[in-house]
């Protein structure tokens, strides 16, 4: 039981980070395509706000804050019982609010397969194309160095 | 008595339109869009979130707008949008060893792990302007690489092994970070509150003073261990998830400055370390954060605090270009009442400057006279 709880949080948590690393013009089209239900009862939000960002002294070492990044967050109640969260970098309200619902249908047996299925899986293979073609592109800017002989010898 | 007068409200009123019919220019140019900006003037939109010290491309391409072209007022404009947020948190510090990196490259080894990737650099362009941009022709689809992501630990990580390298800067186990938008600047200073203030410190400054070091004042013989961009992710500790919420990524420059260092009665000779860290993509401001800091640690190096560059009060109390700004330019307000009461001083010093100059010319007649 434990290790399912300890499953299922880090697939939850996945599924969070694909929703707030994508955009929310991907949400609301994949959303619109898949015919999720959108009705949720707003307990918080969504708002923005700031979080302080924290790098480490160099590298590796104590903590100290760079500065701020705007955040919005939202949540949400569905009406079988399930609430879901969303925390997003950016100012984007609606993929906040639509972000919050998907984590909470996440959390619902009978919306799960649809959520994974026709919203999570399509963001995760778009960003991950995305950050393959950017390594890619980093990769081709790559030194090799090679060694030149000079005289005879 | 204190007479209050008041007066130019139409002035302002149509000052401000008049600005903003010069800031929309000539009607028949087209208006410029924000995302036109955070795509094509990048740069310029991350030192605004830089030294703004906010994170959100949107809005500093639309402070940018707003302030004309003008960064310094772009990053007013950005830090007082910041101060009408609630805050949600600090993050769990971001670990810039698992950034998705965009560029990377090490003046002190060649063929480090994961190579050196040279990534969007200005280096080694002829800096020729380019007539092709004017004209707006296509630009081509850059080249791809295939092959597997190679790690790419930092280098200090790799100077570290032979023991010759300080280690990444520790702070005593309860230290709190501090942080200089809840407490007013106190110095000392630790080196964390320090680099707060230098990651959203002004480019030009931090340069200047970098420069200052390279130049023989507080001189500390640099390397690049390592600069990379790139992309991070950032989680937050909130109390209604029981794991760290992942919120997105970001885009931060780190620079890790080596630098000689022959010993003191503290330390044992060895290389010592500067560190720096900014929003977005800007290595020139990331290498002259890492070479202030270094600077500022003479004292706990045992190095004679000679130069300004090493003087922290002076470098931290003069990095912030809003503080700056704001108090160079508040002398073009209306000073009118003090100018008077100067003016009336001046007058009454002259006049008794005067009167003794008289008086010595008169006594020094009598003793001719005489």
């Amino acid at each position: 039981m434990r290790g399912q709880e300890a499953r299922d949080q880090a697939e939850r948590k996945a599924v969070m980070a694909t929703l707030a690393q994508s955009t929310g013009d991907d949400i609301v089209r994949l959303w619109n395509e898949a015919g999720l239900p959108s009705e949720a009862e707003l307990l918080r939000g969504p708002e923005t706000g700031l979080v302080t960002v924290r790098g480490r002294i160099g590298g590796g070492g104590a903590p100290f804050n760079i500065g701020e990044a705007a955040v919005t967050r939202a949540t949400v109640r569905l009406a079988s019982g399930q609430v879901g969260h969303c925390y997003a970098l950016g100012r984007d309200k609606q993929k906040a609010r639509l972000a919050a619902i998907a984590d909470a249908l996440w959390q619902d047996p009978a919306h799960r397969n649809e959520v994974e299925a026709r919203l999570v899986a399509p963001l995760r293979a778009a960003l991950a194309k995305a950050r393959d073609q950017r390594r890619a592109e980093t990769a081709a800017t790559k030194v090799d160095f090679f060694t030149m002989v000079r005289g005879e010898d | 008595m204190y007479v209050a007068v008041k007066g130019g409200e139409a002035a302002i009123r149509n000052a401000h339109k008049l600005l903003a019919d010069r800031r929309r220019g000539d009607r028949s140019v087209p208006t410029l869009r924000l995302d036109q900006i955070v795509e094509q003037l990048a740069l310029g939109a991350d030192r605004v979130m830089s030294e703004g010290s906010l994170y959100d491309r949107e809005l500093a391409a639309l402070a940018i707008v707003q302030a004309r072209g003008d960064m310094i007022e772009a990053i007013f404009l950005v830090r007082a949008y910041r101060t009408t947020l609630p805050r949600f948190g600090y993050t769990r510090a971001i670990d810039t060893g698992t950034m998705l990196v965009e560029r990377r490259v090490s003046a002190t080894y060649k063929d480090l792990p994961g190579g050196q990737l040279l990534g969007p650099t200005f280096d080694y362009t002829h800096r020729l302007l380019d007539p092709e941009l004017a004209a707006g022709g296509e630009v081509a689809e850059p080249e791809q690489r295939a092959g597997e992501a190679e790690a790419m630990p930092r280098v200090s990580a790799i100077l570290a092994r032979e023991g010759l390298i300080e280690s990444d800067g520790d702070m005593p186990e309860d230290h709190v970070p501090g942080d200089i938008t809840r407490e007013p600047l106190a110095f000392p200073m630790a080196r964390d509150i320090r680099l707060q203030a230098l990651s959203r410190g002004d480019e030009g400054f931090l340069l200047a003073l970098g420069y200052s070091t390279q130049r023989g004042y507080a001189r500390n013989h640099p390397f690049v261990g390592e600069v990379r961009i790139g992309e991070v992710e950032l989680a937050l500790d909130v109390p209604e998830l029981p794991f760290a919420v992942p919120l997105g990524s970001i885009r931060v420059t780190e620079c890790q400055m080596v630098n000689q260092f022959k010993g003191s009665a503290k330390a044992p000779p060895q290389f010592t370390r500067g560190y720096g860290l900014v929003f977005g993509q800007s290595e020139r401001k990331a290498m002259a954060m890492a070479l202030c800091d270094r600077a500022l640690r003479a004292s706990e190096l045992g190095e004679d605090v000679v130069a300004a560059a090493q003087d922290e009060e002076f470098v931290i109390s003069h990095s912030d270009n809003v503080q700056a700004t704001g108090f160079v330019e508040h002398l073009k307000l209306p000073h009118y009442v003090d100018f008077q009461a100067e003016l009336d001083l001046v007058r009454r010093m002259r006049a008794e400057h005067d009167a003794r100059e008289n008086a010595g010319k008169a006594e020094e007649k009598r003793e001719a006279a005489e």
